[in-house]
């Protein structure tokens, strides 16, 4: 039987490569330098610039290019973090059960009591926003989410009869968290990563937008849609462009995540 | 085909149902009923039996102008009382049910509505189609509770679902079912969630109210020994087509078709030599369970200083009904649960509760197979992989050696190599409980814990598996503690019979002793509560109990 | 009644060592810097005068639980503490803007949770229709969109190409402003929350719909000729009164944070907004007092979502 893909997921597929292929080679397909001066300030779309340019007088599209690296690549790192940490608490949690899940679980809501965007503030009023440190702070915080949904997806797994088989043959907790768990949830792990990723990207660029997220001159897409918020008065779409790529990329991820999603909960009714 | 000639009126002519599956493409539609077509009379029972997957549901529902989402009725005709209910309007179609055709589902504890109380939902079938008030409803209603046994009747409905027993909200869901004195109530295995005692009240609760109430019935069921006390003809269903169509007399005990044959005599196959002949000098059991108390909470005392031997080469059947406790005993036998109170032995020597500090051989020597196949196989592993692994790690082999173990351990239990490279999703449930086995086979185990392996497959798939184990008794001289709610089964399979009721062994020894009297109370009531293949059991039961009853 | 009580109660004592956790949380996340608050507040550079006076305003010297303690003890009587930067009672900076955000979610919500409930049960009603399939693309692409894009493509049609609306919401800051131009004050900035929330609020209420109409008692209901809209409003409507509140109470959590950004966009006088401004001026008092208002608030309201929760639940409404 050939598998038949909905539109969507092709629509979505196609804007999450097409975006990941600038986001890595964003800076070599830049016409010019990431803070070099072209032009006059927010000169228009389609003229000398494709993009026109920004509010000093840079190349919008250079900017963007540069930006995709930045954002892409932070939010990329953040939720690589994110996943180690939650998906291994988790899993670690949900086999070994007890005293050990209480805790890393009380924990775990202590912090999904208070909202990300909150502590983030908290957390940037004392502390730098270099990249380092942006990866860190979304890369702790969001992996209170990933942990639940893995422990979550590791306990539906644990209770099913052939983990305890392998407790029986004496299998030692790596074997079975290796062998018995993570393969059968790896599909809804692979869903969340999506839905974490553009979760992050979006959580990074409001940072950005309210200036506490990546500092210019380096660009990113939040930060680009702050420095030319002001061009919007004039009735210029400068601002929208960044915004719109950060909506458009999420909506890729988003749209294949959904079929996903749709996919395995329908398997798990199917069977 | 030759179709059951009707005594009475015909009250229901279905003529060449067809059903299939939605798909866009017809290519993926698969036919789920495949033309079927049958009669009853008024005031008959049809019983329709048959294994999951055969369509005796979906013909259930067909015949209120009723199918599930994903799968319409595509042909044929339902003729109920001279009209074609698949032809009828939807307001038609909406006054037809409840009113003159009601349902009774398997699940009542899912088909009640958990928010609204019980009385409400039984009597609005009768206010919503203007049959009654709500009050005359009510009055109907409380006779009815009255009539089907349920406590305190006149306070009955002011109860919510949860509020009540499994099989009390059967017998309520049934009493809903009667409100509107339908013509014909449809019966979708209505006691197949229910335990063997709680299942024969129902029953006869059943066939009363039909009786009395002169109401058709269709009563489906995959049991052929339940649907044989109630329906007046039979009909055999597999994969969506008819198989045999008869009076209950005749299908019992004259079956035309080869199938039909292996249902009525299932559960019969002959335990060779009856039970295996208790040798003069007792040996030491391999398993020793001694006064075992244990729970999982404090305080809630699952098993109660419960003794239990396992002679080798021999089969220990552990019998009672849910929440006796005889699941509890196979997790406290494998080290899962280390008990409050008690001691284990295996082969002679002490076993450690503990599962964490058991040695590798103690874990060999025992080894479990589970009642559901489906969540006791890593979906994501090859058979090869689940039958080699503990072949690597309690005998160390690897590699060809290995391969070729598995190869044979396949054979061994009626499989062929080629299943080596497959992966669970791929094979049928029994074939998945034969991969079970072969797993527990690989650590050349001295005993098998065999927790209701049976209890979750069809029929004639659950006989292959008890064959086989039997077979592999004789061949390998394995000892099996047998777990299992089903006396047809411990008829089959047992050499010793352990019967446990709320966590305590009210009767064991041989087979031969445990089931022929004098028993004691609970074991007399489980053991006349297992539906036979014959008719008029049913009757034959009751009228004892009615008997004792007056004795006393 | 008893256990119903007792269910309830722990919920409701859960949600004040929540508070305190959260307290703890907020106070320790400014303390997370291996070095010293004060250098990190000034940057390098700044003279050893300033940073003895920030040490001194902030009190660094005396260990951080007698800090916490003391923070923690002004908030109980009324007192946020003072800010860094005005050198003012943060409580009074904070008044007039709590007032003002309070508001901007609260209309926002009276628009669009009765939206999302209509279009969520439409959708789960209309199940893979069209509608429902257009509307789930809808969401889909709302959900995705960052509160900043909805907002700058709401002014520049509605008041830069339009010109029917202000771009921004200053005009709330005038305390004699009528009721007719706060509400034209507040449009923008409510429609950017209501797109934002009713997405996700309708997508939650579908679910739970669908849940409850695919349940067996509701086929049961069909299987008695009970009409389709007694199935959905006797049958269903008491089933799903319970995750429905859940998803509304949620979605109102999630309503008040994303006030923050939205307030940036429109330059809207409210707390995410003054707190904005002084997490860049590293002003922690202010920031700490914002945070942990806002906070509370979510606290608050994710219990009262568990608490409506177990009251709506016959289970333990009517106990064995």
């Amino acid at each position: 039987m050939t598998r038949r893909y909905p539109v969507s997921v092709w629509i979505g597929a196609v804007i999450v490569v097409l975006f990941a292929f600038l986001a890595a080679f964003g800076p070599w397909l830049a016409p010019y330098g990431e803070g070099q001066i072209v032009g006059d300030v927010w000169e228009p779309l389609f003229g000398t610039y494709f993009l026109g340019t920004d509010n000093l007088g840079r190349d919008m599209l250079t900017r963007m290019l540069y930006g995709a690296q930045t954002t892409v690549g932070i939010s990329l790192a953040a939720t690589t973090v994110t996943f180690l940490l939650g998906s291994l608490l988790g899993f670690l949690a949900a086999t070994a059960g007890g005293a050990i899940d209480q805790l890393v679980s009380r924990g775990v809501d202590a912090i999904l009591a208070i909202p990300p965007l909150i502590f983030g503030l908290v957390v940037l009023s004392v502390m730098p926003s270099s990249i380092p440190i942006l990866i860190a702070v979304m890369g702790v915080l969001f992996a209170a989410p990933v942990f639940r949904v893995a422990r979550a997806v590791a306990m539906d797994i644990t209770v099913m009869e052939y983990v305890e088989v392998a407790r029986l043959r004496g299998e030692g907790p790596f074997w079975v968290m290796g062998r018995e768990i993570l393969p059968n949830a790896l599909t809804p792990l692979v869903a969340e990563f999506g839905l974490r990723f553009s979760y992050t990207m979006l959580f990074l660029s409001a940072l950005s937008f309210l200036g506490l997220g990546v500092q210019p001159p380096t660009a990113d897409w939040g930060g680009i849609v702050k420095e030319n918020s002001a061009a919007l008065s004039f009735g210029l779409v400068a601002p929208l462009i960044p915004a719109a790529a950060i909506a458009i990329m999420t909506i890729g991820v988003n749209l294949v995540v959904d079929w996903v999603l749709n996919r395995t909960s329908t398997l798990r009714r199917g069977s | 085909m030759a179709a059951v000639e009707a005594d009475s009126p015909t009250l229901l002519d279905v003529r060449d149902l067809r059903i299939e599956t939605s798909q866009a493409d017809p290519a993926d539609r698969s036919q789920l009923v495949k033309g079927v077509s049958f009669t009853v009379g008024r005031g008959e029972v049809l019983g329709l039996i048959g294994e999951s997957g055969a369509g005796k549901s979906t013909i259930g529902l067909a015949t209120m102008a009723y199918a599930r989402p994903g799968t319409p009725i595509s042909d044929g005709e339902v003729i109920l009382d001279g009209d074609n209910v698949l032809d009828m309007a939807p307001v038609a179609v909406r006054r037809l049910r409840g009113q003159r055709v009601a349902y009774v589902a398997q699940s009542a504890a899912a088909s009640f509505n958990p928010a609204l109380r019980l009385g409400e939902q039984i009597v609005e079938p009768a206010v919503i189609h203007d049959v009654s008030s709500a009050e005359e409803g009510r009055a109907l209603a409380g006779e009815l509770y009255h009539r089907l046994g349920l406590p305190d009747p006149d306070r009955f409905g002011e109860r919510y679902p949860h509020q009540v027993s499994g099989g009390q909200l059967q017998r309520a869901m049934t009493v809903m079912a009667l409100v509107c004195k339908p013509d014909l109530i449809v019966f979708d295995e209505p006691t197949t969630a229910l335990d063997v005692t709680t299942q024969i009240e129902v029953l006869a609760a059943i066939k009363d109210a039909i009786s009395d109430l002169d109401t058709a019935a269709l009563y489906i069921s995959h049991d052929l020994a339940v649907v044989a006390q109630i329906a007046d003809s039979i009909m055999v269903l597999r994969y969506g087509e008819t198989v045999e169509y008869g009076e209950t007399g005749q299908v019992l005990h004259s079956p035309r078709e080869d199938y039909t044959r292996a249902l009525v005599s299932v559960r019969s196959i002959g335990h060779p030599g009856g039970a295996a002949p208790i040798p003069a000098s007792a040996p030491e059991p391999v398993l020793l369970m001694s006064g075992i108390t244990a729970g999982y909470r404090r305080g809630q005392t699952i098993l109660d200083d419960v003794t239990v031997a396992v002679p080798p080469g021999r089969t220990v059947a552990v019998v009672g009904e849910s929440g006796s406790g005889k699941s509890t005993l196979a997790r406290v036998a494998m080290g899962l649960l280390p008990p409050w109170a008690g001691e284990l032995r295996f082969d002679g020597a002490a076993l450690t509760p503990h599962l964490k500090r058991r040695r590798r051989e103690e874990l060999r020597t025992l080894q479990m197979i589970y009642q559901m196949p489906d969540v006791a196989l890593n979906p994501r592993q090859e058979v090869k992989e689940i039958i080699g692994r503990p072949l690597t790690r309690f005998l160390g082999l690897r590699g060809r050696k290995r391969m070729d173990r598995v190869v044979e351990l396949l054979e061994h239990i009626d499989l062929d190599a080629s299943f080596a490279d497959r992966l669970p999703g791929e094979l049928s449930g029994g074939q998945k409980q034969r991969v079970c086995i072969a797993r527990a086979l690989a650590a050349e185990p001295k005993l098998i814990i065999c927790d209701e392996v049976t209890s979750a497959l069809d029929p004639l798939v659950a006989d292959g598996i008890l064959e086989l184990l039997l077979r592999l008794q004789r061949e390998d001289d394995l000892s099996y503690l047998f777990i299992t709610h089903d006396l047809a089964t411990v008829k089959v399979i047992a050499d010793d019979v352990v019967v446990m009721y709320q966590g305590k062994v009210v009767c064991q020894g041989p087979r031969a002793e445990v089931m022929s009297p004098p028993h004691d109370a609970y074991t007399d009531l489980l053991l006349k509560s297992v539906p036979e293949m014959k008719l008029g059991w049913l009757e034959d039961v009751l009228e004892g109990r009615r008997m004792e009853a007056a004795g006393n | 009644m008893t256990s119903l009580l007792l269910l309830v109660g722990r919920r409701l004592l859960y949600g004040i060592v929540t508070l305190l956790v959260v307290s703890f949380l907020i106070f320790g996340g400014t303390e997370l810097l291996p070095g010293d608050v004060a250098d990190a507040i000034l940057g390098q550079g700044a003279t050893p005068e300033a940073v003895a006076a920030i040490r001194a305003d902030l009190d660094l010297d005396r260990p951080a639980w007698e800090r916490y303690a003391g923070w923690l003890g002004g908030i109980l009587s009324g007192d946020l503490g003072t800010s860094l930067t005005s050198k003012r009672p943060i409580d009074e900076m904070i008044g007039a803007r709590l007032g003002n955000t309070l508001t901007l979610a609260a209309v926002s919500a009276v628009v669009a949770v009765p939206l999302a409930l209509f279009l969520g049960l439409l959708a789960a009603l209309y199940r893979n229709t069209a509608f429902d399939r257009a509307l789930s693309v809808a969401t889909v692409s709302t959900v995705s969109m960052p509160e900043f894009f909805v907002g700058y493509l709401l002014i520049l049609v509605f008041a830069i190409l339009l010109g029917w609306l202000p771009p921004n919401s200053n005009a709330v800051a005038n305390p004699n402003l009528g009721f007719g131009d706060h509400l034209i004050a507040l449009a923008l900035p409510c429609a950017t929350l209501t797109v934002v929330v009713v997405a996700h609020m309708m997508r939650m209420t579908r679910a739970a719909v669908i849940n409850i109409m695919t349940a067996p008692f509701i086929e049961m209901a069909t299987l008695k000729g009970v009409s389709r809209a007694r199935r959905v409003f006797r049958h269903a409507f008491p089933n799903a009164l319970s995750p429905i509140i859940n998803v509304v109470v949620l979605n109102l959590a999630y309503l008040v944070v994303g006030v923050v950004v939205v307030e940036v966009v429109f330059v809207y006088p409210g707390m995410g907004q003054l707190m904005v401004d002084h997490v860049a001026k590293r002003d922690v008092p202010v920031v700490q007092a914002c945070a942990l208002i806002f906070a509370s608030t979510y606290v608050v309201l994710n219990m009262s979502a568990d608490i409506l929760a177990i009251l709506a639940n016959p289970r333990l409404r009517h106990p064995k």
